[in-house]
């Protein structure tokens, strides 16, 4: 359950009641997200979003470290083809 | 040369409901539903169990976009379609605009050249005078660049609620491409699969506007007029096997019905499916497949194997192909079935739905 | 997308995968807890990659399945009313009570209608003064901080035509009692990754003391699904029983403090029934005292109808991965998307219904 899908901060704004709303980008798709569960969210920030939510902030050096993890398993056959190929794929 | 379309064949594990031979009484829906009209399962349950029978013969068996008749010696295609959709203006058109192209469509996919089109409209009480001129100048327009002209028509008027503001049907006829045996029944083993550009974006375009789902950044239609791409392609081959232009029900439907009546397997790869960015993250948002999804401006094509890339080269040469790509191949390994290798290598069957997909949150 | 795209990357699959086949020396059986998981499996083909010595079976993550007819009957009996504006996630309309489903409702004249968010909701009460809007208020924990957010709201703004149906329902108790049946050959778990975002993973480790299974608290997409696999197939390997955390990314031990502090203001535990499993204690939410003018469930006195579920449907076997969708009779015959038996074909995310859709009954 729970499809929750990480988007781009790129707008907090405040509104008349004081819940925090902002937009956020999803590939292209700009959309509003209420933010006050993310109350230390800064624009730039990429937050997890699940029915209109910022549920979490996304920890990029701790994406990061555990991609680098994977990057670095040993693989048995020899094949070295390069890990980040959304360009090509979704043109 | 014509070669005599593949026998469709039997699956080995047909599902519930394998042919119209299906021992399911229709009863079982004692009412027309909203699925019926999805193009999926339910759809074309309709039309085999309830529809065909009535009017089963030659010309209608096929049930490709249009029906291929030939009089004397004129081989012609002619093709209807209507037109629902709520709302009727939209980011990148109208119900006017997708109705020419609907039937314009239809019959380009036969491997005829449009001609004439009729219209018929079913007008609600109350609908605004303005919004109908916009619509009918939208109309002629889209005939004006499809190269097709509007002959003949009808118009009637329903209370109020009883039409959500319009319905159009649009019907027409065109002059079939000489040397070309285009139909559904014809995609042979080693084939390649095309498609024209990116999938989902019509589809995406009206739920985009419909209340609760908005985003903020406006995603439009791709409808078009596919005719001009079509002669570009057969001019350049009549090694074309199949022609379909994927509406509802996404490019899953209408592979998957071309898979059955062909007798042939499918298989794409999903790396090779081209999608626009902004409609992926409305997708990804929604929870929606982008296979399942209703497309407009766009084409499937299946081609011999030794005339894919110069169909492909023809396609990305006219403005309506720029994005096209080959996304797969038809297959022995499978008959009548569509399958499709992952992102990540593994392998996923590709059916239909029986009803409209809707957003999800799990 | 970013932190998406690179999940999926067929390279990094193939060396995991490979790791994968050097760790294993026996079979294991794992359980993927949600119903998102089960979807990103068999959508991407995950459990056909993997060596035939390790078998996923699919658990009950799934709030749509689990949610009890009873309850679905009332949201339908609410629907009904002529005064009503109900408003739902897509994934309720097709889920069919004892007569009809939302979507059928809706065609014979209920003002029913689709929101991507709760708080959606309450625009539509603001413009609809004359009308009582309810919200089917359904979800596991990574819905109760909107959920609740919702129910705020409303008695912050002082509405007075807004109402919630309240059926959210918790994981930990579900594995507990996955855990205890006598029947259970879960040998390791993926945790809920976004449940896991919300509430942290504190209470999985006493789960993991108290039964000695690993669970491994797992992302959603294919790279997150096979790391989890390989991190809990290292742990069955080396007779380690511990909580670790996959999808270190978003999901954080404490989890995020100022949702559950205000879930906690708004809901308290409760005993609900799950479709095709029966009840579990304290493994639901329900509305805190102060909040009973917003409860739906209450304000509309809908009755308690004790309904039987069909006997062909084996749903309670599969929402414990004791079976299979291919080991029902009726799966894929007299049981499908449009003519679903219960609980794991009425959603899309459901076990059966996941199945269904990627083509599993047609299987060459």
């Amino acid at each position: 359950m729970c499809l929750a899908i990480p988007g781009k901060l790129i707008k907090i704004d405040p509104t008349p009641d004081g819940v925090r709303m902002g937009s956020a980008n999803f590939g292209g798709v700009v959309k509003q997200v209420c933010l006050e569960y993310t109350p230390e969210a800064v624009e730039g920030d990429y937050v997890l979003v699940h029915v209109g939510f910022a549920i979490n902030i996304v920890d990029e050096a701790e994406a990061k470290r555990t991609f680098q993890l994977l990057e670095e398993m040993e693989q048995l056959d020899e094949l070295n083809t390069p890990a980040d190929n959304s360009e090509e794929r979704n043109g | 040369m014509k070669k005599p379309p593949n026998k469709p064949e039997q699956r080995s594990n047909p599902g519930p409901f394998p042919s119209a031979s299906c021992p399911l009484p229709i009863s079982e829906h004692k009412e027309i539903l909203l699925g019926h009209g999805s193009g999926g399962k339910l759809s074309h349950r309709l039309i085999e169990q309830l529809i065909i029978p009535q009017f089963a013969n030659e010309l209608l068996n096929p049930l490709h976009d249009g029906a291929l008749i030939g009089i004397d010696n004129t081989r012609l295609a002619f093709s209807t379609d209507s037109f629902v959709v709520d709302p009727i203006f939209f980011p990148g058109g109208d119900i006017g605009r997708l109705a020419v192209h609907g039937t314009v469509n239809d019959i380009a996919m036969c491997g005829a050249r449009p001609l004439y089109l009729s219209v018929a409209f079913i007008l609600e009480e109350g609908l605004p005078m303005e919004d109908f001129r916009r619509v009918l100048e939208s109309m002629r327009e889209a005939a004006a660049e499809a190269g097709v002209r509007l002959v003949t028509g009808d118009t009637k008027v329903v209370d109020r609620g009883k039409a959500d503001r319009m319905f159009i049907n649009t019907s027409g006829i065109g002059l079939m491409i000489e040397g070309t045996d285009i139909n559904p029944c014809s995609a042979q083993v080693g084939d390649r699969i095309l498609i024209s550009g990116p999938i989902a974006t019509h589809g995406i375009a009206i739920m985009s506007v419909r209340e609760g789902l908005e985003f903020e950044t406006e995603i439009t239609s791709d409808s078009a007029p596919l005719n001009g791409l079509v002669a570009a392609m057969l001019d350049v081959s009549h090694d074309i096997h199949v022609l379909r232009d994927p509406t509802r029900g996404g490019l899953t439907s209408a592979l998957t019905e071309i898979a059955e009546k062909s007798g042939a397997g499918i298989r794409l790869e999903e790396h090779s499916i081209p999608i626009r960015e902004e409609v992926k993250g409305a997708c990804e948002i929604l929870g929606l497949d982008p296979l399942h999804v209703a497309n407009e401006g766009i084409l499937t094509a299946i081609v011999a194997p030794e005339a894919a890339d110069a169909v492909l080269a023809a396609m990305q040469a006219h403005p309506l192909g720029e994005q096209a790509a080959i996304i797969g191949e038809v297959v022995d390994t499978h008959p009548g079935m569509v399958t499709m290798k992952t992102h990540v290598g593994g392998t996923r069957v590709i059916d239909m739905l029986s009803g409209e997909q809707l957003p999800r949150i799990c | 997308m970013k932190f998406l795209d690179e999940y999926r990357d067929e390279a990094l699959a193939n060396k995991i995968l490979s790791e994968i086949r050097k760790v294993v020396t026996r079979p294991w059986v794992l359980m993927e807890v949600c119903g998102g998981q089960t979807h990103s499996i068999v959508k991407y083909g995950i459990d056909r990659l993997l060596p035939k010595e390790v078998e996923l079976v699919h658990g009950p993550g799934c709030p749509v399945c689990v949610t009890s007819l009873e309850m679905i009957d009332k949201a339908h009996a609410i629907a009904r009313r002529g005064d009503v504006i109900f408003c739902s996630f897509g994934d309720m309309l097709r889920v069919p009570g004892t007569e009809a489903d939302l979507f059928t409702l809706k065609s014979r004249g209920a003002d029913v209608r689709i929101v991507y968010s709760p708080i959606d909701c309450l625009k539509i009460a603001q413009s609809n003064p004359e009308k009582k809007v309810v919200f089917f208020a359904i979800g596991f924990e990574t819905t109760a901080p909107a959920n609740a957010m919702l129910v705020w709201q409303a008695r912050k703004m002082g509405l007075t035509n807004f109402y919630a149906l309240i059926s959210q329902v918790l994981v930990p108790p579900a594995m507990a009692a996955i855990l205890g049946s006598p029947a259970n050959r879960v040998q390791g778990f993926l945790g809920p990754g976004h449940v896991c975002a919300v509430m942290g993973y504190r209470e999985y480790e006493p789960l993991c003391k108290r039964f000695n299974v690993p669970i491994v608290i797992t992302g959603f997409e294919p790279l997150d699904i096979l790391q989890g696999t390989l991190l809990a197939l290292r742990q069955l390997e080396a007779g380690r029983a511990e909580v670790e955390n996959q999808y270190s990314r978003v999901v954080r031990r404490e989890g995020n403090e100022v949702a559950l502090n205000l879930v906690n203001q708004v809901f308290e535990v409760c005993d609900p029934k799950w479709r095709g499993v029966g009840p579990i204690p304290q493994s639901g939410y329900q509305l805190r005292a102060e909040f009973h003018d917003f409860d739906a469930e209450r304000i509309f006195e809908v009755s308690e109808i004790v309904r039987q579920e069909s006997g062909a449907c084996i749903s309670g076997q599969i929402l414990q991965g004791v079976k299979k969708p291919h080991d029902c009779p009726a799966f894929g015959k007299s049981c499908t998307p449009e003519n679903p038996l219960g609980a794991t074909m009425v959603s899309a995310e459901g076990a059966c219904a996941a199945y269904y859709t990627h083509g599993r009954h047609l299987d060459p």
